[in-house]
């Protein structure tokens, strides 16, 4: 289980994060959501060790990792797919792919695995990342988090610049790996009402704040708080 | 017909311990952006360091494998304690840091071992191969530095494609933060291409040494020679810096052959100022989408 307490991260002068708290449990899906420089982006990269935090504690199974490196926490069992998907154009999708298994040896998931999970990726395992589209270079960066057979998934705004269609994709995939893994997922996202579709509970950060931590229905009911920072 | 044969296999020659120098430059900078202005006083001193312990023992296999281990305990070095406390300040720096590093290596092998250029021994014989009764410009000691510099360039392609850690590194050099992501120990795999990138050096420094002599600037010219072949080459590619090399070695050789050594220098900054007016990304440029 991932929990988060009191984190706070600062950018120089100015604070990203302020006094953020949630907890992640095994098999469910955080959906964290808010507006464009609410702290989300932050929040992720805090967590897995590329933000220094100021203040705080970020715990793995009751093991402080908030000041440790960021190989270190991936080892320990968190996989952070960032933002614009990550994956590493220049290699190609098996180089990607095993890539991601490395850190775990024989502990890894068989590639086939991840083959099975995502077809597409099979008749292109040999070509440069650079040549997959949008959905399939998500789908590639997802297949690379979850080879080293994490925990923890961090997922920065997946649905980013793919087609409705492919969206809803994502987000079921998503479920699923939550669901058959028992991965702790936290998903950061823009589109809010994909990421309540399959959430479990829903935390809304506003200028770094925690302004709402609740089930998704929940959410969805309240129209102040839907209108004030979803924007639906 | 029997001059353009000579220059050829001359610049075969050259060109290979260019295609080192700039496989070493290239090596840093897909690395850590970083143009390495003190790798022809770092393969200096591994170059000195093998003399000394030639001189000792007589054996320049010992010698030799010195300036391997020297080269890459110096590389390892400069990054740890020169290059990471500025890994992430402007390129001005970096260039700054170099410039130094350089100076200071000139000026510590100037108090060590003094300004006057000596003599270094070569591998194998330098009289040239008698073919059909003609003896040609290119001597058994050419044919080691080509196949050395051949086995360098083919084991560098084994790490790079075939390895784990090959592919570490390369995740490392393209996306260092992604790499990071996926458990890759980035600094270290840094460090790891500064050694390899002097060890290139220091086989530089071997091969070319019979030939410049051995002094503390002497290496200046090669380290140029190597610029510009990793330049030609693309400067992100280390196929592109050995065949960079190559042809900067062979242009050289023929303008040297029959316009005389003078021009060599001349014709090889023009061949610079060519490659940035014509195809400024070299002959083998990195993908759009990279970045270090």
């Amino acid at each position: 289980m991932l929990k988060v307490e009191g984190l706070s991260t600062n950018y120089g002068a100015v604070r990203a994060l302020d006094d953020v708290s949630l907890t992640a449990e095994p098999g469910s899906i955080t959906a964290v959501l808010g507006a464009n420089g609410a702290g989300k982006t932050t929040l992720l990269r805090t967590i897995s060790g590329l933000a220094r935090a100021s203040a705080g504690l970020v715990l793995l199974d009751g093991n402080d990792i908030t000041r440790t490196s960021v190989e270190q926490i991936v080892r320990s069992g968190i996989a952070h797919v960032p933002e614009g998907h990550g994956v590493i154009t220049e290699l190609t999708v098996e180089e990607n792919l095993r890539l991601g298994s490395l850190h775990r040896g024989r502990a890894a998931a068989p590639m086939q695995e991840i083959y099975d999970l995502f077809p597409a990726l099979v008749e292109r395992r040999g070509q440069p990342a650079s040549r997959l589209s949008g959905g399939e270079r998500q789908m590639l960066s997802i297949g690379r988090a979850i080879i080293g057979r994490p925990r923890v998934l961090l997922l920065d705004e997946p649905s980013l610049g793919l087609a409705p269609r492919l969206v809803a994709q994502i987000m079921g995939l998503v479920r699923s790996l939550a669901d058959t893994l028992g991965l702790a997922v936290l998903l950061v996202e823009q589109n809010a009402r994909s990421a309540m579709s399959v959430a479990d509970r829903v935390v809304v950060l506003d200028l770094g704040h925690v302004v709402a931590d609740q089930p998704p229905q929940e959410l969805a009911a309240d129209e102040r708080l839907r209108h004030a920072y979803l924007g639906f | 017909m029997t001059n353009f044969i000579d220059y050829t296999l001359n610049g075969i020659s050259t060109g290979a311990i260019y295609a080192a120098v700039a496989l070493a430059l290239v090596l840093i900078w897909r690395a850590t952006r970083i143009i390495n202005f003190a790798q022809g006083a770092m393969l200096m001193i591994t170059t000195y360091i093998a003399s000394a312990v030639i001189s000792a023992t007589g054996s320049y296999i010992f010698g030799f494998v010195v300036a391997l281990v020297s080269g890459l305990l110096i590389g390892a070095v400069v990054e740890r304690v020169i290059i990471r406390p500025i890994e992430n300040a402007p390129p001005l720096n970096a260039v700054i840091v170099a410039l130094g590093l350089y100076s200071l290596l000139i000026a510590v092998a100037g108090m060590i071992w003094g300004a006057t250029p000596r003599s270094f021994p070569s591998a194998f014989s330098i009289r040239g191969y008698d073919i059909g009764g003609t003896r040609v410009l290119f001597a058994p000691n050419d044919t080691f530095i080509v196949l050395v510099v051949v086995a360098v360039a083919l084991g560098l392609a084994a790490l790079f494609r075939g390895t784990a850690i090959g592919l570490q590194m390369r995740a490392a050099a393209f996306k260092p933060e992604i790499a990071r992501l996926q458990g890759v120990r980035v600094s270290r795999l840094f460090t790891l291409g500064w050694a390899l990138a002097a060890l290139c050096g220091a086989i530089a420094g071997m091969l070319v040494a019979p030939s410049v002599f051995l002094g503390p600037n002497n290496f200046d010219p090669i380290l140029i020679s190597g610029f510009v072949a990793a330049v030609l080459g693309g400067l992100d590619s280390p196929p592109g810096a050995v065949i960079g090399g190559l042809l900067l070695g062979l242009v050289l050789s023929y303008v040297s052959g029959y316009e005389g050594s003078a021009l060599v220098p001349l014709a090889a900054l023009i061949v610079l100022v060519l490659v940035l007016m014509i195809r400024p990304t070299g002959l083998f440029p990195a993908a759009a989408e990279r970045r270090v």
